[in-house]
């Protein structure tokens, strides 16, 4: 008895032992997971001292940097105002995303609720296609094919925010569609039976039932779609026009937070105020960043209810 | 049509089979469903309970790959033709789920959303609709404060009786229950039974169960169902009491299924 009991003691309790496969195993989980957090937080602190030295050694005016639409570091009295970046940038993401959301939405219920098959078979494929081309493709394409479309037939030079609007909101409609698809796919089947089976109509499913059930989903796809919006530098750069001033219309050249950066980034010499202010529109791309990430965590938080 | 059907009859399958792909599913069911009765079907897992109860309201259309013979009459129309309008007959023949399926919206909205897919607009009229159904499944006592609140957030029990009163806010004719029962504790088990019992002054009501207590507790007649073809189907009593098939015996006894 006492044997037996000993035994079971010995059995249960737990042996360290520091050459286990779930000792490494841990060990390189939370490697991997220190390693993410600490190149989250460098980044963050990086670009957090480098953006501020603008403000605290060059002196810039931080009112100014965010008040003024007029850009000209290179004057004899140079002047920094980011606002018509910060408003390209806006603009067009917000335009892409009024674009892509119904778009994508729309794809996404054609290809799970109304075309399963046909959806899953040809549509899936072509949006991954879409998904994995890179944007320089599609800014080139925007440059040949968009501009001289917009120069013909709508006005001006073609360059500007209607044609990074566009480029960029064919860039960003995959991304919303598949994860549009992924939350109609992951609705339970018994919410389609019991709309069907008090006698909606596949349309009133659609839009009575499933679409309010997956709305936080959805706005999660249209927010990560605005997100990489807001971080495209190249395809924009490529058909904006990178004007230094706040746009009159749609089709005049604007220029993007973005865009102004990777412009800019090479000329400039490191350390000085003209380099130091790219930073700092970096430091509002950040923040906006963890803005949208703020948003998103919101949506899936209301999801679970 | 050739056979009339009595005024009592709801449901009248003549020669009724059903293919999955290859799958006979459903043999040759003969027999009828009458009014203001509950009738049960019971019989071991996969003999087609569901099956046959799905194609009451054409809900088994959904399956795909479907193939039906013979005649469902539903009154005098057979609901094999196809020039049935499923809106309405779904209007008639309400359905509830073995697994409580609340929209997730509030309480009000799942009851008056049946209605309101019928064309029913102004709110009072849904307002009367609403407390009428939850009255007639005994929930609206218990939710009467919070009709705002999230259907999610009843109990199991409260779920299914929100479902059945979705199901009758339509003010169907039948109400069509698959195993409503099985995911519920007894004290909920029992609510629905005296609810089921209550309701069929006023509604003919089908009820597939696993469970054969329940079903000699509650319903007027029972069908058994083995392998895709109607063993045995009379008053429940008789059934129970002194089956007429080998098979029904030993599977009412438990000697197999
Ligand atoms: N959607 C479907 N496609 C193909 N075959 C199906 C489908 N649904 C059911 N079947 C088959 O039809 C037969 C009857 O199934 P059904 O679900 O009607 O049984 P059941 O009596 O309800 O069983 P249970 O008591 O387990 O719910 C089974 O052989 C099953 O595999
Ligand atoms: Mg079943």
């Amino acid at each position: 008895m006492t044997n037996q009991s000993e035994a079971v003691k010995e059995r249960l309790v737990k042996k360290k032992n520091k050459r286990s496969p779930e000792f490494r195993g841990k060990v390189i989980i939370l490697g991997s997971a220190g390693v993410i957090i600490i190149a989250a937080i460098a980044i963050t602190l990086f670009l957090t001292s480098k953006g501020l030295q603008t403000f605290i050694a060059n002196g810039v005016s931080p009112i100014e940097f965010l008040t003024s639409t007029n850009w000209r570091p290179t004057d004899e009295n140079p002047v920094y105002g980011a606002v018509p970046f910060i408003f390209g940038s806006f603009a067009v993401t917000l335009l892409a995303a009024l674009f892509a959301a119904p778009l994508g939405i729309g794809s996404a219920i054609f290809m799970t609720e109304i075309a399963r098959k046909w959806g899953q078979k040809f549509l899936q494929p072509v949006i991954e296609i879409l998904v994995g081309i890179p944007s320089v493709v599609y800014g080139f394409i925007g440059l040949t094919v968009i501009v001289p479309f917009i120069r013909d037939h709508i006005g001006g030079l073609g360059f500007g925010l209607l044609a990074g609007t566009i480029v960029v909101g064919i860039m960003i409609l995959p991304t919303v569609t598949s994860i549009a698809a992924d939350a109609m796919r992951s609705l339970p089947q018994n919410l389609r039976d019991a709309s069907y089976a008090i006698g909606a109509t596949r349309w009133q499913t659609i839009y009575r039932v499933l679409i309010p059930a997956a709305l936080p989903s959805l706005l999660t796809a249209i927010v990560l779609g605005m997100a990489r919006a807001f971080g495209e530098a190249l395809a924009v750069q490529m058909v904006i026009g990178n004007a230094r001033n706040l746009p009159d219309s749609l089709v005049e050249p604007a220029a993007t937070l973005t865009t102004i950066i990777t412009l800019n980034m090479g000329h400039t010499t490191f350390g000085s105020v003209e380099n130091n202010v790219l930073w700092s529109l970096g430091l509002i791309l950040l923040v906006m960043s963890y803005i949208f990430i703020v948003i998103i965590r919101f949506l899936s938080a209301r999801r679970k209810v | 049509m050739a056979t009339a059907v009595k005024e009592k009859e709801v449901f009248k399958m003549k020669d009724l089979n059903l293919w999955y792909g290859q799958n006979h599913a459903l043999k040759n069911l003969n027999f009828s469903i009458n009014k203001k009765e509950i009738t049960s079907i019971i019989g071991p897992s996969g003999c087609g309970k569901s099956t046959f109860i799905k194609t009451l309201n054409l809900m088994i259309y959904s399956a795909g790959n479907v193939r039906m013979s013979g005649e469902i009459l539903y009154h005098n129309k057979n609901l094999l033709d196809n020039k049935i309008d499923l809106v309405s007959l779904r209007k008639d023949v309400g359905m509830v789920f073995q697994k409580a399926n609340p929209f997730p919206k509030s309480i009000y909205e799942n009851v008056a959303y049946g209605p309101k897919i019928h064309g029913i607009k102004k709110k009072s009229e849904l307002d009367d609709i609403v407390e009428e159904s939850l009255i007639n499944v005994a929930l609206w006592d218990e939710v009467k404060d919070r009709l705002n609140a999230p259907a999610l957030g009843l109990s199991g029990g409260q779920q299914q009786r929100l479902c059945i009163a979705r199901a009758l806010a339509t003010k169907p004719e039948v109400l069509l229950m698959d195993e409503p029962t099985s995911a519920l504790d007894p004290i909920s088990t029992i609510k629905i039974e005296e609810l089921a019992l209550e309701l069929k002054k006023d509604f003919t009501i089908v009820m597939v169960t696993h469970n054969m207590q329940q079903a000699a507790r509650v319903s007027d007649e029972t069908a058994f169902f083995l392998m895709g073809e109607l063993i045995e189907k009379k008053d429940t009593d008789k059934l129970f009491a002194n089956p007429s098939d080998k098979r029904t015996e030993d599977y009412i006894t438990g000697r197999f299924g």
